[in-house]
């Protein structure tokens, strides 16, 4: 019987494999489709602080940014760039508010810098009020990095294996019901992202997931990299947080490894409609092209849709759900996962292996973090209250 | 004012249904990337051969890329069919040299050079070469059987001097035919396939087949049964390939050398599905495994208000894919169905299959890949790069492309989809393109603007 099944393979529930085994316990992942399937597997590979209002997401942010260094030295192969990013903002009112949500995070440790665009940017537009450069900012590919953790994990993965339901004893969760037979575990962990309400609903326990619907657009690999950083325009930052129902696009550009181009940002609410909707493919080419004129002749190839999976007050799920003792969720990071995912498995991984859930004693990360059974009731650096599952009740 | 029906592809299927529904009363529009009407079958070369006529389906690309060895012929004139179905189309306004990029459910099918608006769609798109690796397969020199094909007819370019033809299907014969014709030294036909007694019991097939064979004759070129080209050599280019005897599962038995400086490889074709699947056709799987669009019999998909004809619909050759476009005519405009072509159709739909039957592709030629041997030209991703990205995990075609890159590159999968599924273990999944054709940035921020024949 493993220590924990890890409900899954997207990068959230890698890094709760990774961080779990690392503590010791053995793992067994399960997913219904492939590793990477779902979400991340749609991801652009975002590690930000930039995007984020000073809170409990931005220190989540912080912790998990530096986690991904680490692991691009233990682990690798997953193309992980610390490029920084570049937040530009069209006009003099936007760039106020842009500089002013900066040195609220540079309070809370993120650095910051106010900046002329075209200095780090050669090729972006001219007549932008100004820009903030974020040197924490950092791009993985994200199915590499989710592939990769649950590969040094060492974790069994069972891909293609639905869960139907939970095996229990009392309210106690005892393991899961597969369409292949029960997985007794120690523990269980719902990382099935934009799925997890379904996951959660199985043992009788609502958790409001949503699906918010994104596109991308991929342009033929560049010869040489006409940008360099992450950029994206400051409405994105609103964007991210809006209650509305509607279409929002925001321009956020960056180049890979590979040589294309990745053009975001759309945000629908239009539940698991993967239907293509070619006006809003417009809207992210137009405010492409503003950003980056030179982009205009270049050809766009390929275009794919993911579902981020957001709550109502757009924070993650992160912890021990005291109404199913034995089960933890790990899901609800919406458009952050890939940035967020390393944090939030490390966190699990201390709360499964025993921690208090209360602040105190700070995490290292990296090698010298290496923790196991026996620095088990100690305390985590950060307050996991926010993130509590029985929060919407 | 919108169209009555917009046809997309104008091979022998786009053109019998335009032709038929033009007839019948409709105002019909026919759209085709390429600047002929004709398709790959009856592919025309341009008036004044201005060339650019054959890189419309980027499988029809040399797979190497030198052409110093290629020569030049004589335009042959049109076959009779081809005029016939040509002749049919008075009244059809043709939008030829028109890449379609996306089709939406409104009907409205955008190219690169603006949108048509329909009633009712007609998807013929066709389909492309089947695309088998092997070792120095990316060497210049080396070209598909339907890349040779094209170069022949669409730019009157014989692909080499001494050229083997290797593969399976009959599609290699006419290419043999074809070449050897035009003055080229044909080597060899390599056919995988061994037995093909059955297709004795359709006369009028073999005796098509006898007049490749007889021309084959004519010019002394050997044709070998169940032997395969299982390796390209050469420093720059093309110099010689390495061809053996194969057993019932394509594993080589024994193998010779031989000296070519082209050679033309086809494995049958795969259906072009990216616009059915944009508009959320059903599809289902061909007796080889290729997924197809689901029609009735009337050529309906499941969407209502469009038909679909030809290979999209299963790959059958010519003539079944001219009926298939005739019977999806008739039932657009709801005129009777002539006599005759009902029964016509299940015959030729029938050997279509048997087809598939007896020039199966067998998964052997994995067992031929070498660690550097490129899977996927456009993302250069070799074997071992599968095989890694098998080891973290890929289980399917789409983790594979995810973790390895396959398929993400210029062509989007449509050449390497095939093998790349098989080396999953899989049938290739419909092609999900939601960009059907590369297009501009520019021209995609700006097609929400343009004018389209709905705005009068």
């Amino acid at each position: 019987m493993p220590d924990v099944v890890v409900i899954g393979a997207g990068v959230v529930g890698a890094a709760c494999a990774y961080y779990a085994a690392r503590a010791g316990l053995s793992v067994t992942v399960v997913d219904q489709g492939a590793v990477a399937g779902g979400t991340t597997g749609a991801g652009e590979g975002n590690v930000l602080v930039s995007d984020k209002e000073p809170g409990p997401e931005l220190d989540l942010a912080s912790l998990s940014a530096g986690l991904w260094s680490d692991l691009a030295a233990e682990v690798g192969g997953f193309e992980y760039e610390p490029k920084g990013g570049l937040v530009v903002a069209e006009t003099p009112e936007v760039l106020t508010a842009l500089t002013g949500l900066a040195a609220k995070q540079e309070s809370s440790g993120v650095r910051a810098e106010v900046v002329t665009p075209e200095e780090y940017e050669p090729n972006i537009a001219r007549g932008l009020a100004g820009g903030v450069y974020y040197p924490q900012d950092a791009q993985v590919q994200p199915m590499l990095a989710a592939a990769r953790l649950l590969h040094a994990s060492g974790a069994q993965i069972r891909t293609g294996v639905r869960v139907t339901g939970f095996t229990r004893s009392g309210d106690r969760i005892t393991g899961v019901r597969t369409d292949e037979g029960d997985l007794p575990a120690g523990a269980v962990v719902n990382a099935a992202g934009t799925w997890a309400g379904d996951i959660a609903a199985l043992a009788g326990l609502p958790l409001p997931v949503l699906p918010r619907r994104g596109f991308i657009l991929v342009t033929e690999p560049l010869p040489e990299p006409l940008i360099h950083h992450k950029v994206y325009t400051a409405a994105y930052v609103t964007n991210v947080a809006s209650e509305d129902e509607g279409l929002e696009t925001s321009a956020v550009v960056e180049g890979t490894p590979s040589g294309p181009v990745l053009i975001g940002a759309s945000r629908e609410r239009v539940g698991y409609d993967r239907t293509v909707s070619y006006p809003v493919l417009a809207r992210l080419a137009e405010q492409a092209v503003a950003l980056f004129p030179a982009l205009a002749t270049r050809k766009v190839i390929r275009a794919y849709c993911g579902f981020r999976p957001y709550c109502p007050d757009h924070l993650p799920v992160i912890g021990p759900d005291p109404r199913a003792p034995g089960l933890y969720h790990a899901t609800g990071h919406e458009g952050a996962g890939i940035g967020l995912a390393p944090a939030t498995g490390l966190l699990i991984s201390r709360v499964v292996t025993g921690y208090s859930g209360q602040p105190g004693r700070p995490i290292k990360s990296g090698a010298n973090g290496r923790s196991g059974p026996a620095e088990s009731g100690g305390q985590l650096d950060l307050d996991l209250f926010p993130f509590r599952p029985e929060r919407f009740t | 004012m919108k169209y009555d029906l917009i046809v997309i592809g104008a091979g022998p299927a786009g053109m019998a249904a335009a032709g038929t529904a033009a007839r019948g009363g409709l105002r019909v529009a026919l759209v085709d990337s390429a600047a002929q009407l004709g398709g790959q079958f009856h592919r025309q070369p341009p008036p004044e051969l201005g060339g650019g006529n054959v890189r419309d389906d980027p499988t029809h690309e040399r797979l190497g890329r030198d052409q110093s060895i290629e020569q030049a012929i004589q335009a042959p004139a049109p076959r009779r069919d081809f005029l016939r179905l040509r002749d049919r189309l008075t009244g059809v306004d043709l939008h030829l040299g028109c890449r379609v990029w996306a089709v939406e459910p409104s009907f409205a099918v955008h190219h690169d050079g603006g949108t048509l608006t329909g009633e009712r769609l007609l998807i013929a798109t066709g389909a492309h070469d089947r695309v088998v690796p092997f070792p120095g397969w990316d060497l210049p020199g080396v070209m598909t059987a339907g890349g040779a094909q094209a170069l022949l007819k669409g730019n009157l370019v014989v692909a080499g001097r001494r050229i083997a033809v290797a593969g399976t299907g009959p599609f290699l014969l006419p290419v043999a035919a074809g070449l050897a014709a035009a003055g080229a030294r044909v080597v060899g036909v390599f056919e995988a396939a061994r037995q093909m007694g059955a297709l004795a019991r359709y006369p009028a097939k073999l005796a098509e087949g006898a007049g490749y064979a007889a021309t084959l004759a004519r010019y002394r070129v050997p044709y070998h049964r169940g032997q395969a080209v299982v390796a390209a050599h050469g420093a720059d280019e093309l110099a010689k390939v390495t061809v053996a005897k194969i057993d019932d599962g394509w594993r080589a038995i024994r193998t010779r050398e031989i000296e070519c400086d082209a050679l033309a490889v086809g494995y049958g074709f795969v259906p072009q599905l990216d616009l059915p699947v944009q508009l959320g056709c059903a599809t289902t799987r061909d007796s080889d495994g290729s997924a197809i669009v689901a029609v009735d019999d009337q050529m309906r998909t499941s969407i209502t208000g469009v038909h679909a004809a030809g290979e999209t619909t299963g790959v059958g050759g010519a003539e079944l894919a001219e009926l298939d476009g005739i019977i999806a005519g008739h039932s657009i405009t709801g005129t009777p169905l002539p006599d005759g072509v009902r029964r016509r159709r299940e015959r030729a739909r029938a050997f279509a299959r048997l087809l598939h039957e007896v020039f199966p592709v067998r998964d052997g030629w994995r067992d031929r890949l070498r660690a550097d041997t490129i899977v996927c030209r456009c993302e250069e991703v070799p074997y071992q790069a599968i095989c890694d990205a098998q080891a973290l995990g890929a289980v399917d075609t789409r983790s594979l492309k995810l973790l390895a890159r396959p398929g993400m590159g210029w062509c989007q999968g449509r050449m390497c989809g095939y093998a790349v599924a098989r080396l999953a273990g899989e049938d290739p999944p419909p092609p999900r393109r939601p960009i059907a054709q590369p297009i501009s940035l520019q021209n995609l921020a700006a097609y929400p603007l343009r004018s389209t024949n709905d705005d009068a």
